[in-house]
């Protein structure tokens, strides 16, 4: 299928989950009778019913633990929070609860659920809507963090994350909802795994990691790296935050001898921090340049435009850190 | 129910399994002490007659959350003191392979989720437990079991309305032992009462004296079926105490050894069902001495199996991250 957009991906692959297996429901804010704020569960209340899918007050403490109280019991709810800045509120659940109790029961209760939304910087909504929580979550065992790029990883992903029998945090972004990729014609039953990276454009002069949103902005820089500078970029869409395939990386740095990671989430402690570890562990003799990382900028997010484009992650930033770690004058 | 209504052959059930719970406690008290229990451990003496009540009144299909006050409610709900008392002491053969503790003992056949140590947390996961009894249609009622600390907690509330919202069938037992950790009620809860926080969500309480067993199990009998059938959530109301501080290694100083003993004194509920059985029923010291006899050595085998097992394997360690 041509020119599908990545919500109508994720409510065809929850829509087809749900036909599948009666134990899969999805519970929250505005998913029903608005159809979701992002309009990522469109009609599904129409044909599950609101047994199924399942409008909450704005509490998002109670909701997830309910939702893992139920997967406890067996059942494969899916909880959409209507950014993941609101599961903050609900945070000791995903962690302390859902990822938790597998191994505090030394096996004997798993927790089949899927924490799903919008994650990231949208654009111009300021510091407490705009915030990529990657990091938070691949910090904690217990958990799989998994961030889909295109329609099709966000189909195949988000159903693997549901028949997954552990809790997944899955990480979509709101700027990308609207965006349209071509589909292969795979049916109900294309799965990607929760764990792999996906190289999306083969390199040999540096290895430009990425996930989500930053996806795009890596794609686009090494067009321009290969079209005006002849700078062949390897750019690896991570996909899985937790765990961070290191295998897919190593290799390419050694192929590259140059890593650059690009994220929206801050510097400190985050997903970039996690690369250059893996690079210097994993790769350290393969390096021809220090590992480098492009984050948003370690403060809050601003609200002016000007600001914000500060802020952020982009492709000319990628661009410029990219020539200068190849020596490449501009 | 009266100790009078009691028949002579489930009378001295309950007191076994009271007096089971009891010891069973005293017993992992006796093993910290000797440092085979060690970290956080809280102990249930004096509010035994709140789970031993109620599990007169549940059936295999219902779900059980608690706290981390956690022991006797595995137990009352099947779990063997044996595996207990090994988890207690972090050993391989315990109810979580010793990866848990304390505050995290769990049984999927017996519909038991822990015991969890973030106080208020068991709340939202008991409704949801409560949920899938309703998605499924199994007739099965979650008993949320939580403390007076606990009812001050906002997940509580945010709980108690989707519950009512949802016609969830979730008894919420609140057990009030009138401290949360060293903070009594009067100086945690305001408007003096936690009997009436279901109100303002159309959830009724019902008061019911958690140091009688009867009271327990008479009160809790027909709010247990009204849930069943789908009326919606109820809070049972526990009036208890607790003996011993709220763990081990609390000397409970802001109360006065006086009012322990007073209610040890008048409110005991061993006491109060030995009492019924040799007075009322006419049951002989004999036959009290034998299941004294009988539990001590259920709890003292418990203790030996728990000592003797061994610790989880060093590879354990990375296991049940995740499936």
């Amino acid at each position: 299928m041509s020119g599908v957009p990545v919500r109508l991906a994720i409510r065809d692959a929850i829509a087809e989950e749900m036909r599948r297996d009666q134990d899969v429901f999805l519970m929250g804010e505005e998913v029903g009778r608005y159809n979701g704020a992002y309009k990522a569960s469109q009609g599904l209340m129409d044909e599950f019913g609101a047994g199924r899918i399942i409008d909450t007050p704005i509490t998002e403490y109670g909701f997830s633990g309910i939702c893992v109280g139920a997967a406890f019991a067996g059942l494969r709810p899916i909880v959409e929070f209507m950014t993941f800045n609101f599961a903050m509120q609900a945070i000791d659940h995903i962690v302390n609860s859902a990822a938790k109790t597998l191994y505090m029961s030394g096996g004997e209760i798993n927790c089949p659920i899927v924490f799903r939304g919008p994650n990231g910087a949208p654009r111009n909504v300021a510091a407490q809507h705009s915030q990529c929580f990657a990091s938070w979550y691949a910090h904690c065992p217990g958990l799989k963090v998994v961030s889909p790029y295109t329609s099709f990883e966000a189909s195949a992903l988000l159903k693997a994350a549901i028949r997954d029998n552990n809790p997944v945090i899955f990480l979509e972004h709101e700027s990308l909802y609207g965006k349209k990729f071509d589909m292969p014609d795979g049916g109900a039953d294309s799965l990607l795994p929760l764990d792999k990276a996906i190289v999306m454009k083969e390199g040999s002069d540096i290895t430009i990691t990425a996930f989500s949103i930053s996806v795009d902005h890596a794609l686009c820089a090494s067009e321009v790296l290969r079209n005006q500078y002849g700078i062949s970029a390897e750019v690896i869409n991570l996909i899985s935050l937790r765990p961070i395939d290191k295998t897919t990386i190593v290799n390419s740095i050694k192929k590259t001898g140059r890593i650059l990671s690009v994220e929206e989430g801050w510097s400190v402690c985050g997903i970039g921090a996690e690369i250059m570890a893996i690079a210097v562990e994993h790769a350290f003799d393969y390096l021809d340049c220090e590992p480098t990382r492009i984050t948003s900028s370690d403060t809050p997010m601003p609200y002016a435009k000007t600001l914000e484009l500060l802020a952020l992650p982009s492709q000319s930033k990628i661009i410029e850190t990219a020539l200068a770690m190849c020596n490449c004058p501009k | 129910m009266s100790p009078g209504d009691m028949k002579r052959d489930s009378g001295l059930d309950i007191y076994r399994k009271l007096l089971l719970a009891r010891m069973i406690e005293e017993k992992a008290g006796e093993l910290y002490s000797q440092g085979h229990i060690y970290g956080f451990c809280h102990l249930y003496i004096g509010q035994e007659a709140v789970i031993v009540g109620l599990s007169e009144n549940m059936t295999n299909i219902d779900s059980v959350v608690t706290g981390y006050r956690d022991h006797v409610h595995m137990l009352l709900r099947g779990i063997p003191p044996n595996s207990i008392m090994a988890e207690l002491c972090g050993k391989v053969t315990g109810c979580s392979k010793g990866k848990g503790g304390s505050m995290h003992m769990y049984s999927r056949d017996k519909r038991v989720y822990g015991g969890n140590g973030i106080v208020g947390a068991q709340v939202p996961i008991g409704a949801g437990l409560a949920f899938a009894h309703k998605y499924r249609g199994d007739g099965g009622v979650s008993f949320t079991f939580y403390g007076d600390g606990a009812a001050n907690q906002g997940q509580v509330y945010e709980t108690f309305n989707m519950a009512a919202l949802w016609n969830l069938p979730v008894v919420f037992v609140l057990e009030n032992n009138r401290y949360g950790l060293g903070t009594s009620v009067d100086r945690a809860a305001a408007g003096g009462t936690l009997a009436n926080r279901g109100d303002p969500f159309g959830i009724p309480t019902v008061l019911v004296d958690g140091m009688d067993v009867f009271d327990v199990i008479e009160k809790s009998k027909s709010v247990i079926e009204k849930v069943r059938n789908g009326e919606g959530p109820v809070i049972l109301h526990m009036d208890t105490y607790r003996y011993k501080g709220h763990s081990m290694s609390d000397p409970a100083t802001y109360r006065t050894r006086d009012e322990v003993e007073t209610v040890k004194k008048t409110r005991d509920p061993i006491t109060r069902v030995k009492n019924a059985l040799i007075h009322e029923i006419g049951i002989g010291d004999d036959k009290i001495e034998e299941i004294m006899n009988e539990v001590t050595a259920i709890v003292d085998a418990a203790a030996k199996f728990a000592i003797e097992s061994p610790a989880p394997p060093d590879h354990a360690l990375e296991m049940d991250v995740t499936l």
